[in-house]
């Protein structure tokens, strides 16, 4: 009885399937942020998607809420295990965070649980130093660290993220060993113990660096990117200098839903948001902020996910 | 002086109405159980999207002071701290209550508030140069040694003895390590995927407090039929002010422990209320009387944890790092209208800068004159039966742990915490005391993994915790609070022993 219960169910579904997603949306979508409240990510989250209820965009308004915890953990393994795959459950993604923790084990995603929608978003990471550091440049910096293999310190926000991971790759192209000082509070608390003079330099986001670099209070030494940033035209790559660190500690963020969500579904907000994302109110807002965009398209995405868990699973697998 | 010179922008008719329905509501928000005053901020922010940044910071600040105001008003009544904040006021305001002073104790808790909290903004206004330096001194060991520092007074905190003040401070202690450990990323103690991300410490906060109680009204209506009325006493405003000002020792402990322990980045606000109030009571002649409806504790609670506002800004307005939660959503609201906190703040954006901070001080104005309007009315709520009390703060209870992260997981904490908590209750265990763990448990293990990690790579354990001017201060306050608990309670046992004797 149950087995035809579930089989007429299925049945109804496929046959409704191809008209919900042409309806869709029809009532308004909730985005889930793995991030507290007034956190970057949750700002960010909600500039980016102040647009969506527009006719052009998606129709629909989207609402935030928070599931923040773990350092992300709480709210991707709750999308991963609970979130309906029906479209009006969406959530933020962190690259690499997400990855690496998956990697490193003891959650329940991967990055096979979810489907990439766009990114809207890239923060890469820079080397800061105090504005009174006896540092200039990278090459200070790796010099120092040669003649005192392990005794620089430098701080960063957490294990298995971003900063993480150029902390690391720095490490390895330079072939020098530093200390790695990983604080609790994230970006925040780790431009604090560089500022106070806690630690010799820091990784930290591009866009807090430059805020701090604009209230005088630090040096940014090098972006960890392909290219430089249009904020900070003049700090060179870590790659100019020498040093061989790709874009892999880049923070992307964008947007995804549960496998299992219908094709259709996904096949139509890969085709608008990356739109909504280029609203010009949108961007007016990211500028102010210092927050860095970039948008991609899902196919980008996925390349993008794939080649990040590629080369986190090398550099991780050490640790 | 520079302020004075804004201070007409504030009573521009927009800004004022902004700076009203922002006093008003955080009120509100801020009685809401569950409701705290980072969530109350975050809640605002996308209104002040379409707002101008003079005026969307008008709304947040006023917000902001009046909500941590506001907390007082749950903690007293309902026995719900709505943020670590408002726990030392449950401790003596909601006993008062009890007694039928729910509106001197609400009174004296506005008006200790708006001296604190006015204290406190006068603080940022002119010393905030030389408090941004000091907000830098703390570092990782300095911070670990607070940490301590707090643990020490939690043996004598609420609690008849020690032992039990110290026992449900481990057992606060063991909660606070559960979960993902925040540096390492290493498991502890998850039995439940609910607790992947640790306890969260509001749901903590209603579980430990109020469902206690919930469950003593219950157990209580069933035996008398006809539930008990507490009378509630008309308390004039005029006697509240002279009743603050007849215990000057409570109201400037607490507004000077304020506003020091709000400016330490990331532990100030959560503890700067029971610091205030253990401190006042070892200060004071009637020690006795605290917890069992003492208005010097009130005071001396609430003038510290608005006193605290105005600091906690300091590193966020002067170096760009929001030091607590709240300052992390205010940057928010700063960022979204292109303005860099720092010295970009002050030197291009005074009318901004200024602006907002003369608005909390005229909010704490406000909310000091609505907060009293209301203590009379708000306090009749100790007459509703018993009965239906329990059910509306049961309600309110479920409704605030779930409103804090949208999570069924963290009702089942509040609720297993306050079943717990209600037999351990019976056994002479108090809340305050295993809060305090909980709250502290995560800094001291933070800093001290981090600043031994510093330390190995530089200058050794060791010296890295043991020297330098600031930790030698600290340690010796930590080795004088721990012996003045150990005198303190020898001189007890020998009174008791004295007494028995003659008896």
């Amino acid at each position: 009885m149950k087995r035809l219960i579930a089989g007429a169910a299925l049945a109804l579904m496929s046959l409704t399937g191809g008209a919900m997603a042409q309806d869709y949306p029809e009532r308004p979508i909730m985005m889930m942020v793995s991030y507290g409240a007034g956190g970057a990510t949750d700002f960010q989250a909600r500039i980016v998607t102040m647009t969506a209820g527009n006719e052009d965009a998606l129709g629909m308004p989207i609402a935030i809420i928070n599931k923040p915890g773990a350092g992300g953990r709480v709210g991707w393994n709750w999308f991963a295990t609970q979130a309906d795959p029906d479209g009006y459950t969406l959530a933020a993604y962190n690259v690499p965070h997400f990855i690496a923790q998956s990697i490193k084990g003891g959650v329940e995603y991967s990055a096979d649980s979810f489907e990439p929608i766009a990114n809207w978003g890239a923060d890469p990471a820079v080397f800061v130093v105090a504005t009174d550091s006896q540092f200039n440049s990278m090459e200070d910096v790796v010099a120092h660290a040669k003649e005192n293999p392990g005794k620089l310190t430098f701080s960063g926000a957490g294990l298995f993220v971003g900063h993480h991971i150029a902390a690391l790759q720095i490490e390895k192209a330079a072939g020098v060993k530093m200390a790695y000082i990983p604080t609790k509070g994230g970006g925040a608390a780790a431009m604090k113990a560089v500022i106070a003079g806690e630690v010799m330099g820091g990784i930290n986001n591009l866009s807090d660096a430059f805020r701090a670099q604009e209230a005088g209070n630090v040096k940014i030494l090098g972006v960890a990117d392909l290219e430089r940033s249009e904020f900070l035209p003049d700090v060179p790559t870590m790659m100019e200098q020498g040093l061989d660190v790709d874009n892999s500690s880049v923070n992307f963020r964008g947007v995804m839903v549960p496998k299992g969500t219908p094709q259709e579904v996904i096949d139509k907000l890969a085709a608008t948001v990356p739109e909504m994302f280029k609203n010009d109110r949108v961007a007016k807002k990211m500028q102010a902020g210092g927050s860095p965009m970039h948008v991609m398209t899902r196919d980008e995405v996925i390349e993008m996910w794939a080649a990040r868990e590629q080369t986190l699973k090398e550099l991780l697998a050490g640790l | 002086m520079e302020f004075i010179y804004y201070f007409g922008d504030v009573f521009s008719p927009l800004s004022f109405l902004l700076l009203l329905g922002g006093t008003i509501g955080g009120l509100i928000l801020g009685a809401t159980p569950g409701l705290s005053p980072t969530m109350a901020v975050a809640l605002l922010i996308p209104f002040t999207f379409q707002l101008e940044a003079v005026q969307g910071l008008i709304l947040l600040g006023a917000a902001y002071t009046s909500t941590v105001a506001g907390g007082a008003v749950s903690a007293i009544l309902l026995k719900i701290p709505g943020a670590p904040a408002n726990i030392a006021t449950t401790l003596d305001g909601h006993t008062m209550a009890k007694q039928g002073q729910g509106a001197k104790a609400l009174q004296l808790s506005f008006l200790a508030s708006a001296v604190g909290g006015i204290f406190g903004v006068l603080l940022l206004i002119f010393l905030t140069p030389v408090l941004a330096q000091w907000a830098l001194a703390f570092g990782p060991s300095h911070l670990f040694w607070l940490a301590i520092l707090g643990v020490t007074v939690i043996g004598s905190l609420d609690s008849a003895s020690v032992v039990k003040g110290l026992l449900s401070g481990c057992i606060g202690l063991w909660l606070a390590t559960i979960g993902f450990d925040d540096i390492m990323g290493a498991q502890r103690f998850i039995f439940h995927p609910a607790l992947g991300g640790g306890i969260n410490i509001i749901a903590a906060l209603i579980g430990l407090f109020a469902i206690p109680q919930v469950l003593t009204m219950f157990a209580k209506g069933r035996r008398t039929a006809g539930a008990e009325v507490i009378e509630v006493q008309k308390h004039s405003i005029l006697a509240a002010m002279r009743e603050l000002f007849r215990r000057p020792r409570a109201l400037s402990i607490g507004t000077l422990t304020g506003s020091i322990i709000g400016l330490i980045p990331g532990v100030g606000g959560q503890i700067a209320g029971l610091v205030a109030y253990d401190q006042t009571k070892k200060f004071s002649a009637d020690k006795d009387k605290f917890g069992k409806g003492h208005s010097e504790g009130v005071i001396a609670a609430e003038s510290a944890n608005n006193a605290m506002v105005g600091p906690s800004l300091v590193p966020l307005l002067t170096l760009s790092i929001p030091g607590s939660p709240t300052a992390a959503v205010l940057l928010g609201g700063l960022l979204i209208h292109g303005i860099f906190p720092g010295s970009d703040l002050f030197d291009n954006h005074p009318d901004v800068a200024w602006t907002f901070i003369n608005s909390m001080l005229i909010g704490q104005v406000l909310m000091c004159l609505f907060g009293l309007y209301v203590a009379g009315l708000a306090a009749r709520v100790a007459q509703v039966p018993q009965s239906v009390m329990a059910a509306i703060v049961l309600a309110l209870s479920v409704f605030g742990a779930y409103s804090v992260q949208s999570s069924m997981g963290d009702v089942y904490v509040m609720a297993c915490l306050g079943i717990g908590m209600f037999f351990l209750e019976r056994f002479g265990f108090s809340a305050a005391p295993l809060v305090l763990g909980l709250i502290l448990g995560p800094i001291a293990e933070a800093n001290f993994i981090q600043g031994g990690m510093i330390a190995d790579a530089t200058v050794g354990k060791a010296s890295y915790f043991l020297t330098g001017g600031l930790n030698m201060f600290l340690i010796a306050v930590v080795l004088a609070s721990i012996a003045y608990s150990v005198w303190m309670e020898l001189r007890a046992r020998r009174h008791t022993t004295k007494e028995e004797a003659m008896a």
